[in-house]
């Protein structure tokens, strides 16, 4: 049984179908990247699996549980933890605080504020920090670790190179390979194709709300993945053109 | 003039009870609640409904009446103030507005307009005091009054930043979006914030009724006064909440030392002058208060 099954699910921003009937699943320990051009609907669909966004039609499941009418924080309390784009960090409340708030779903599990500094080390001196003072990669390692502390089964992570240098970007990912092979499930929202394709086993581009192309990373070329994202695709060998 | 800065410190300690809830339900849910002031009264009435008619102590009274007034801010918030809120800021400013005639009418209804107090319930500690060096002397119901708002705003500090609960609702107040991805019940966190909100309001009832009378429509003069403690300590800000409240005391004191009708007027000029310095310094200024033009050309 897939860990998330997104089956034919559409969701609006008012007037904009934002996502249109993407359907995809993912099985336990598996990386998915989902990449696409702005306004793709990357960002919408994340939202929607984490309970930020009210599907229009269409059903997420989860652990064979379907998500329909949950909302976010039940969401977190079943294992689904979200990384937003732009880390959306509680700017009055230091770094430890954000931290500790992770722990409100009371999930069981390993993850502490001790271990997230362990893995993320260049928070260790800003733990009493407010995050709102914090450099943008400080910002990003705790916006993970903050999903981190609440132990997901899943975790969402939404451009979490967004506004970041490449030295802080290779220094987050560096970490994120950890969780990998540490066995999380992950679905990653990247722009940086290179990156995506290289951290995941399978990918998705998305293109004007739908599935341009699906398929195992290691078997999508780069050129495939960029004809998908800009409308060129039409039959790929590797992958499967929606 | 010690004794005057001495007892306008120590009614500044009710003012910032008196005000914490108004400040606290504002930082948390944005919502100004304008029936705080005829709620602080319906605790009164609830008092001395159970001292006059039970010969319930009003503080064994607090035993019952604060719990009741967590149960009624938990029903306000989800009931009332939380679907108001989906209609725009104005809307829970009208609704509370709306909520406080109710209170008062109600009251006014079942009371009729006679003004009660709680003192004669609560022996001599209404008038007991102590004599301080210097012939200062000071209400033992104002140290208590002053002390419990203390101990009051400390706790809620500590709660609010100690307790995981009390992160949540930083969490909610700050962004309620964010804080529902983490884990957060926003709803849960807010209707807890208003039951919070309404307990310290009980609490401000309770010593207004064993320092003064009150009557059915008093609460408006509460609420005004709640108000101007808020502004001036900083609406949001819990110590401030006390700063504000002492420094309102104070100015009202003044202005009665000046003239015997300056009691009020001191305590408004006070209000005034910070929010007139508030507005200067945020850069709102009166002009974009007031949706003048700035007379600057383009």
């Amino acid at each position: 049984m897939s860990l998330l099954s997104v089956e034919d699910l559409v969701v609006r921003h008012g007037l904009l179908q934002a996502v249109r009937g993407v359907t995809f699943s993912i099985e336990r320990g598996e990386t998915l990247a989902l990449v696409g051009a702005n306004g793709a609907g990357k960002t919408t669909l994340l939202r929607a699996i984490a309970g930020a966004h009210q599907a229009t039609s269409g059903r997420v499941v989860f652990d064979g549980a379907d998500l329909s009418g949950v909302p976010s924080h039940e969401r977190v309390r079943k294992g689904v933890a979200l990384v937003p784009e732009g880390r959306r960090l509680f700017v009055q409340m230091t770094v430890e605080e954000n931290l500790l708030l992770g722990r409100t779903a009371g999930r069981p599990g390993d993850w502490s504020v001790e271990r997230v500094l362990e893995t993320f080390p260049n928070l260790k001196p800003r733990r009493h920090a407010k995050a709102g003072h914090l450099s943008g990669g400080e910002q990003q390692a705790t916006a993970i670790g903050r999903a981190l502390m609440s132990n997901p089964d899943l975790l969402l992570l939404d451009e979490v190179s967004l506004g970041l240098s490449p030295l802080v970007v290779d220094r987050v990912y560096a970490s994120l390979q950890g969780l990998i092979s540490s066995g999380t499930t992950i679905v990653l929202v990247e722009q940086d194709l290179n990156r995506a394709l290289s951290v995941s086993n399978k990918v998705i581009c998305m293109l004007e709300g739908r599935v341009a192309l699906a398929g195992d990373s290691k078997n999508v070329s780069r050129d495939e993945v960029t004809k998908a994202y800009f409308g060129l695709h039409r039959k790929a060998a590797g992958g499967v053109p929606a | 003039m010690t004794n005057q800065i001495v007892q306008g410190i120590l009614l500044g300690g009710y003012y910032a009870l008196i005000a914490c809830g108004l400040s606290f339900m504002f930082s948390v849910m944005r919502i100004i609640n304008l029936a705080h002031g005829s709620l602080a009264i319906l605790s009164a009435f609830a008092l001395w409904l159970l001292a006059s008619r039970f010969h319930i102590s009003p503080f064994l009274g607090l035993a019952i009446v604060l719990p009741l007034m967590a149960v009624i801010g938990w029903a306000l918030q989800r009931f009332l103030l939380e679907r108001s809120a989906r209609g725009g800021a104005l809307l829970p400013i009208l609704t509370t507005f709306g909520l406080a005639i109710v209170i008062d009418n109600v009251l006014f209804e079942q009371f009729g307009a006679d003004t009660r107090s709680l003192a004669p319930f609560i022996g001599s500690l209404s008038y007991d005091s102590w004599e301080w060096p210097g012939s200062i002397y000071v209400g033992k119901l104002a140290v208590i009054i002053f002390v419990t708002a203390v101990v009051l705003l400390g706790g809620l500090q500590l709660f609010l930043t100690r307790t995981g609960l009390g992160r949540s609702i930083r969490a909610t107040s700050e962004d309620p979006d964010t804080a529902g991805l983490v884990g957060v019940d926003a709803r849960r966190a807010n209707a807890l914030a208003a039951a919070i909100a309404m307990v310290t309001v009980g609490l401000a009832g309770a010593f207004l009724g064993m320092r003064a009378t009150f009557d059915p429509y008093a609460g408006a003069t509460q609420l005004l006064f709640a108000f101007e403690a808020a502004v001036i300590g900083g609406a949001g800000s819990l110590w401030g909440t006390l700063v504000g409240g002492i420094v309102l005391a104070l100015a009202q004191t003044l202005g009665a030392k000046i003239h015997p009708q300056g009691f009020l007027i001191g305590g408004h000029v006070a209000f005034l002058i910070v929010l007139f310095i508030r507005l200067s310094t945020s850069g709102i200024g009166l002009r974009g208060l007031l949706h003048l033009p700035t007379g600057k050309t383009p």
